[in-house]
């Protein structure tokens, strides 16, 4: 699937809820469920500036595309992370770079988007873009 | 007794719907709303009477600058300062207290000298500090608190000596609501000839505050802590000091005579207040005193004990909820977490029920890191916020338990 089908996927699946409570209850779910992160990775180095909660995130290369995992201290913040990670996982350097993210303004999470909400998802998507960045001038080294 | 049916209808904001429930408004420590009174008069002020102050010969700017120094001397007599001269209106405060660590800072702290603060204090009153003491070479000393975030007063005597210049300490902590005791503080430091600057930015709206009854000699506040408008502050200073303080800015309005090699300036307040000052902010700050007046400080007070009182029984009834600063004297202020859920988790769900509060560490890392913890939920409350409120709070914290068990 495209960065877009799986966005859009997403989409749907938050469609069938109604209540904004069943919407958390699916997000802490997805953070309950995110695959542990690797604890060397759970360091100030990982760690995501401008956070109220904390968001570390590492990007590996695997034949030419990219593998995040991620982790945070609150479960919210651990499930919208989730959602990213099924987004941008296994894209090419360049996809990443140039991915438009329109399902979090779709599924009714855009308040976590703005700065001063500081949960860091515009940090955490600024952060795998500059993953992309760095791995496609590696590739292209 | 206060009237809280008709106070609420006072506050437009209080009164709409978040989330689609009934707004409950508890996070009056980060800023308060302003009540009917206040917004309309402004509003009024710039339909008919807005011209700058302290320079027109013209109808207006005179009634404007009158409406300013009536401001000036409203606060003079709310907080009972001798003169009213030793009432000068800032940004806010951060500014009060920048200015303060500038002009004070320039006349009186020299390399080796001492500065003390209490490892409560609000990031506004630590960081302005830090940067004095780089800047002059000086050495900031801390005064500690307990596990209940109450001051080790104890430990104050030592701390000041023959270098020390100053000391500035929190009237109410911001994040464990901790009211000090800054009569005995100031006491002390008198004894040793040591100034005290008291921040009175959490204790202005909720207590009476007199300033020569305290001996403060400085005490600062804002505006809209205050259910006044942003970007108005107040720095009181006793008159000795602020005479002999330099000006912090330079610029317009607070100049006596202007050469091109050297300038004289005003005496205070006017020395402090460069440029155009915020007179319309005045002008609201000397409104919401009003309001309050009439509501009556002492009524205020009680109240806010009240609902401090049933919130923290009401609260603590609750399984794994824990309470950061269980000073003995407090102002309606809870800094709590649940056991395992993360504050932004918390303060994400009460949101969606219509519930505002504040987390994470409420500019003060230093109260976090020494509970070792990253932040808390707080929830303050002010003389509008009723028993119903705490209900829904407490409704909202096991909604939260619910969902993350």
């Amino acid at each position: 699937m495209t960065i877009e089908e799986v966005q859009n996927e997403i989409i749907e699946e938050f469609s069938m809820f109604d209540e904004w409570m069943d919407k958390y209850e699916y997000l802490i779910e997805l953070g309950r469920d995110l695959p542990q992160i690797d604890p060397k990775f759970k360091t100030n180095e990982y760690l995501i500036n401008g956070c109220q909660s904390k968001v570390w995130l590492n990007a590996e290369l695997k034949e030419d595309k990219i593998y995040f995992s991620a982790d945070s201290d609150a479960i919210i913040t651990k499930g919208i992370v989730a959602l990213l990670i099924r987004v941008m996982n296994g894209r090419t350097p360049k996809e990443i770079m140039n991915a438009d993210l329109f399902f979090i303004d779709k599924i009714g999470l855009t308040d976590n988007l703005s700065p001063t909400r500081s949960n860091g998802l515009l940090a955490m998507v600024k952060q795998m873009k500059m993953y992309g960045m760095a791995f496609n001038a590696k590739l292209n080294s | 007794m206060i009237n809280l049916e008709k106070i609420k209808k006072d506050f437009p904001v209080l009164n709409q719907k978040v989330n689609g429930k009934e707004y409950v408004y508890l996070d009056n420590g980060a800023t308060t709303q302003k009540p009917i009174q206040v917004i309309d008069a402004v509003a009024d002020f710039y339909k008919n009477t807005n011209s700058n102050i302290h320079r027109g010969v013209h109808h207006l700017s005179n009634l404007s600058t009158k409406i300013y120094e009536d401001a000036r001397a409203k606060v003079q007599k709310f907080i009972n300062a001798e003169k009213e001269s030793e009432i000068i209106f800032t940004k806010g405060t951060t500014d009060s207290i920048n200015l303060v660590a500038f002009s004070f800072g320039e006349k009186y702290v020299s390399q080796g000298d001492e500065i003390i603060v209490s490892a409560m204090e609000h990031h506004s009153n630590l960081v302005p500090w830090q940067m004095l003491c780089e800047r002059k070479k000086a050495r900031l000393r801390i005064l500690p608190f307990d596990k209940k975030g109450e001051l080790e007063l104890d430990k104050l005597a030592d701390l000041i000596n023959k270098k020390t210049k100053l000391i500035a300490v929190t009237h109410v902590s911001n994040s464990l609501g901790t009211v000090n005791p800054v009569k005995e503080i100031i006491k002390t430091a008198h004894e040793k000839n040591v100034p005290v600057l008291i921040d009175g930015a959490q204790s202005i709206q909720h207590q009476k505050i007199d300033v020569q009854d305290l001996d403060c000699d400085f005490f600062v506040f804002s505006g809209h802590k205050i259910y006044a408008e942003t970007g108005i502050g107040v720095l009181y200073g006793k008159e000795k000091f602020l005479n002999e303080m330099p000006p912090y800015q330079g610029g317009g309005d607070m100049v006596d005579h202007v050469t091109l090699k050297k300038t004289t300036f005003l005496d205070a307040p006017f020395k402090f207040e460069a440029g155009t000052v915020n007179y319309v902010g005045a002008y609201s700050l000397g409104l919401a005193i009003d309001y309050v007046n009439a509501v009556g400080i002492e009524n205020i007070a009680k109240h806010e004990q009240d609902l401090l009182q049933y919130a923290t029984e009401k609260l603590l009834q609750i399984e794994g909820l824990t309470i950061y600063g269980n000073a003995k004297h407090k102002t309606a202020t809870i800094s709590f977490l649940l056991k395992n859920i993360h504050h932004y988790d918390t303060g994400m769900i009460l949101d969606k029920m219509g519930i505002a509060v504040r987390t994470g560490s409420h500019c003060t890392q230093t109260v976090m890191d020494f509970f070792e913890i990253s932040g808390t939920v707080r929830a303050s409350f002010a003389f509008y916020n009723t028993f119903a409120d705490v209900d829904r709070l407490a409704e909202g914290i096991l909604k939260v338990k619910q969902m993350f068990e």
